[in-house]
């Protein structure tokens, strides 16, 4: 008796995980980004780099604007290779870049807009790297899209030249 | 350019030559002898896949960069070596090195099996055309090897640095021997069931392929496991990582498969067993593929994260496992009469035993790597599985297993009873107070890890004894369980020996405990072809006077633009000195970690012993009674 329900047991079984997996496909996988998208921004108040005047968030981000907050330093090596991408895309004029120089010294960080050319209209200091936590980063590079006062995207790592293609579609 | 054209359209000609095997094959099932065609037509479709892969080395050799492949995995400056290992080292490479094993594999077997039945061989390379088909399709229409790309890029972006290392560059093509050999097992244990033909002659005919598959997956987990080990600067050997996970998990399954086998060299016992190992083991190695392969994880193994391939291999790997969920239910008969005579105390019951333990480790080791993945589709939750869960979820079953393994092997097949039970036990005297004797100065789980050591013990004196009393009977499964004691008894030992110290130095600080001081003395820095290395200079002075230079180096290399820290490594038969530095954000430090690692080389030694004991199982001519 047992055996002849046992197969079609096997075969429900199989297909369960076949749709588990099929479902897990379809998530996004690379280091998980996605969960912040739709976010507030957080609240925290920084310095400026260049002026040392301190700021506000909520009165930094102007809602009607689209903003990408890039988290970067003269240290990190990938921050380097993404340059390239930053100063293509502070072309745009539809997209204002800031820059979060994370835990960095303010010489370093300058020798390193100095050489590889400045992107972002304005730089905000995270010293201690509490900025960043604030953000909800991992590490450097971490780029924010935000949008009406929240982050509509994220990514983690270094952009290339495909995710540059996403985000000025997303631009348009 | 050239190179790219021919070997597209040798794998066409390639699925081409698969599709007319496939129609041959069942055109000639009814005849009584082999058509040759088939059997040219096998040789045919090999050496296609053959110059198809030859020419994708070639445009690696050539850093023919209009092809997407070699575009995006290799440089001008990689040293030669590592041009032709970047073949493999990506997601497409790879599986055209897939293929090439699986069509190798189906000539042979077409070549060695003259003595089977025509329709057990036919039968067999119907099933494992389906296989290659499958993949022939997968790699035309998900993963072309020899995509153009126009204009044609001046440089490459160069191969992942980490993956630039003699042990990972022979690493795939091992394990994949020892995966792709789990299919021909797989086809012909779904012949078999067809053909009612499970019998003491086709186990040991099967068994070759079994040792074979055996044999190359334990070298291919071993070279990962070496690669790990030196390259990724952890200082660990082991990490149950998901896709070590999934190197494992065939592995275990092989092994259970492996002693059925051997048991039904002898009589006709645990036939559904071997069935279902078999397509388990090469359901496993499928679902490594797709659980690499599909970016479903998060590793360093998986190259490409494209949803479609993803769901291609889902697919097929299903509708294999449908296939042969059938073929067994409708198909394979139990041999009733021959269940009940078992005793209790036979070698057959031991060597089932054994499968159990298998069953569970493996079941752990399953949970553990796909769980995550169910719980992130049911709730988007994160979690992961890390070392704490196996251990101790397998810990408390590695004692009774490692016993059954001491017992077992001294067990008679059909009944035995205990005649040196006394010998035995003074041998399970000696190994606990060798571990109480040995663990005396650890204060921590003193009492679990006595009970552990002293199994392992036990198991080590054994095995020794069994090598020198037995008269070379049975030689090679004393070797390779002699191995498997060495391998639990050195990780044990490395375990609870292992010693660490990080610390942040610069250039002429020097750091002292009780035990050792380390001395940082200067730094060198000098430029090689494809980075710039770093090279710290430090002497550890240990408290016995013994003075050691170790030199970590720091690569930066520059396509792509990767920092990788290669460990510094003294090796000695007792223990292992290991040292590696990272840079610190503000420059002048260095992030020092120093570990001593007892016995480390004797687990490398212990798995080149296992495999050794399968080797001479390969070689044996005939199985003594």
């Amino acid at each position: 008796m047992r055996s002849k329900f046992f197969p079609f047991i096997l075969i429900l079984i199989f297909i369960i995980i076949f749709l588990f997996f099929y479902k897990g496909l379809s998530n996004y996988n690379i280091y998980t980004p996605n969960i912040n998208v739709e976010k507030d921004i957080p609240l925290f108040s920084a310095n400026l780099f260049e002026s040392n005047v301190e700021v506000n968030s909520k009165e930094f981000f102007d809602p009607k604007k689209l903003y990408l907050l890039n988290i970067w330093s003269s240290w990190c090596v990938p921050c380097r290779d993404e340059h390239a991408l930053l100063m293509d895309l502070s072309k745009n004029k539809n997209i204002t870049l800031i820059g979060l120089n994370y835990k960095d010294r303010p010489d370093n960080a300058k020798n390193f807009l100095n050489e590889l050319g400045n992107p972002y209209s304005q730089i905000l200091v995270d010293e201690t790297g509490t900025k960043a936590i604030e953000w909800g980063a991992f590490g450097v590079p971490e780029t924010f899209l935000i949008y009406k006062n929240k982050v509509i995207k994220k990514y983690i790592g270094p952009l290339n030249q495909q995710l540059l293609v996403e985000i000025k579609s997303l631009i348009k | 350019m050239l190179s790219s054209t021919i070997g597209y359209y040798s794998l066409i000609l390639g699925l081409c030559s698969s599709i007319i095997i496939f129609y041959f094959s069942i055109i000639n099932y009814q005849d009584k002898i082999l058509d040759t065609k088939i059997l040219s037509f096998t040789f045919l479709q090999l050496f296609f896949v053959i110059i198809s892969f030859l020419s994708l080395v070639l445009s690696f050799i050539n850093s023919d960069f209009s092809n997407e492949t070699v575009f995006n995995n290799s440089h001008t400056t990689k040293p030669l070596f590592y041009k032709i290992s970047g073949t493999w080292g990506n997601h497409e490479g790879s599986l055209l090195l897939w293929q090439l094993v699986l069509t190798l594999f189906i000539f042979i077997f077409l070549l060695k099996s003259d003595n089977q039945s025509k329709q057990y061989r036919i039968l067999t390379l119907l099933f494992q055309e389906i296989i290659i088909i499958g993949f022939f399709i997968f790699i035309i229409k998900t993963s072309n090897p020899f995509n153009y790309i126009y204009p044609i890029p001046k440089q490459g972006l160069g191969l992942n640095p980490i993956l630039q290392d003699p042990a990972l560059a022979i690493h795939p093509p091992i394990l994949y021997v020892g995966y792709v050999g789990s299919s021909i097992i797989f086809s012909s244990v779904l012949a078999a069931t067809i053909l009612n033909i499970i019998s003491r002659e086709w186990a040991s005919h099967i068994k070759k392929w079994v040792l074979v598959s055996w044999i190359f997956l334990s070298l291919g987990i071993l070279f990962g496991s070496i690669w790990a080990y030196y390259e990724l600067g952890w200082g660990g050997f082991w990490f149950w990582d998901p896709v070590e996970n999934v190197s494992l998990m065939p592995w275990l399954a092989l092994t259970a498969l492996l002693h059925c086998i051997i048991v039904l060299e002898k009589k006709i016992v645990l036939t559904s067993w071997v069935v279902i190992l078999s397509i388990t083991t090469f359901t496993l190695s499928m679902c490594g593929t797709f659980l690499v392969r599909s970016g479903i994880l998060n590793s360093v193994h998986s190259f490409a994260n494209d949803p479609e391939r993803g769901l291609y291999i889902l697919i097929f790997l299903f509708s294999l496992i449908f296939l042969s969920i059938f073929i067994y239910f409708f198909f394979h008969k139990q041999n009733i009469k021959n269940n009940n005579n078992f005793f209790w105390l036979s070698k057959e019951t031991s060597i089932l035993i054994n499968n159990w333990f298998m069953m569970y480790f493996l079941s752990v080791v399953l949970i553990g790597t796909i769980y995550p993945i169910f719980l992130e589709v049911i709730s988007s939750q994160k979690i992961s599985v890390g070392p704490p869960f196996y251990h101790k979820l397998i810990i408390p079953f590695l004692f009774p297993f490692l016993l059954a393994m001491a017992i077992g092997p001294n067990l008679k097949w059909v009944k035995s009873n205990m005649e040196n039970k006394v010998n035995l036990i003074l041998f399970f005297v000696l190994s606990i107070f060798v571990s109480g004797f040995v663990l005396k100065n650890l204060d921590q789980k003193f009492l679990i890890n006595t009970v552990l050591l002293s199994s392992a013990f036990y198991l080590f004196f054994i095995t020794i004894r069994d090598l020198f009393t037995k008269n070379f009977k049975n030689f090679s499964q004393n070797v390779a369980h002699f191995g498997f004691s060495l391998l639990i008894l050195s990780i044990l030992l490395n375990n609870f020996f292992s010693s660490e110290i990080i610390i942040n130095l610069k250039v002429g600080e020097s750091f002292e405990n009780n035990k050792t001081k380390i001395i940082f003395n200067d730094i060198v820095q000098n430029k090689q072809k494809n980075y710039v290395s770093i090279i710290g200079n430090f002497t550890v002075e240990n408290f016995d006077g013994k003075i050691d230079n170790l030199k970590p180096e720091l690569r930066i290399y520059n396509q792509p633009n990767i920092i990788t820290s290669e460990a510094d490594i003294k090796t000695s038969f007792l223990s292992d000195k290991f040292m590696v530095m990272n840079s610190v954000q503000n420059q002048e430090y260095f992030n020092i970690r120093y570990q001593v690692k007892p016995f480390m080389i004797w687990i490398w030694i212990s798995v080149v012993l296992i495999c050794f004991g399968g080797l001479i199982s390969f070689f044996k001519k005939k199985n003594e009674k």
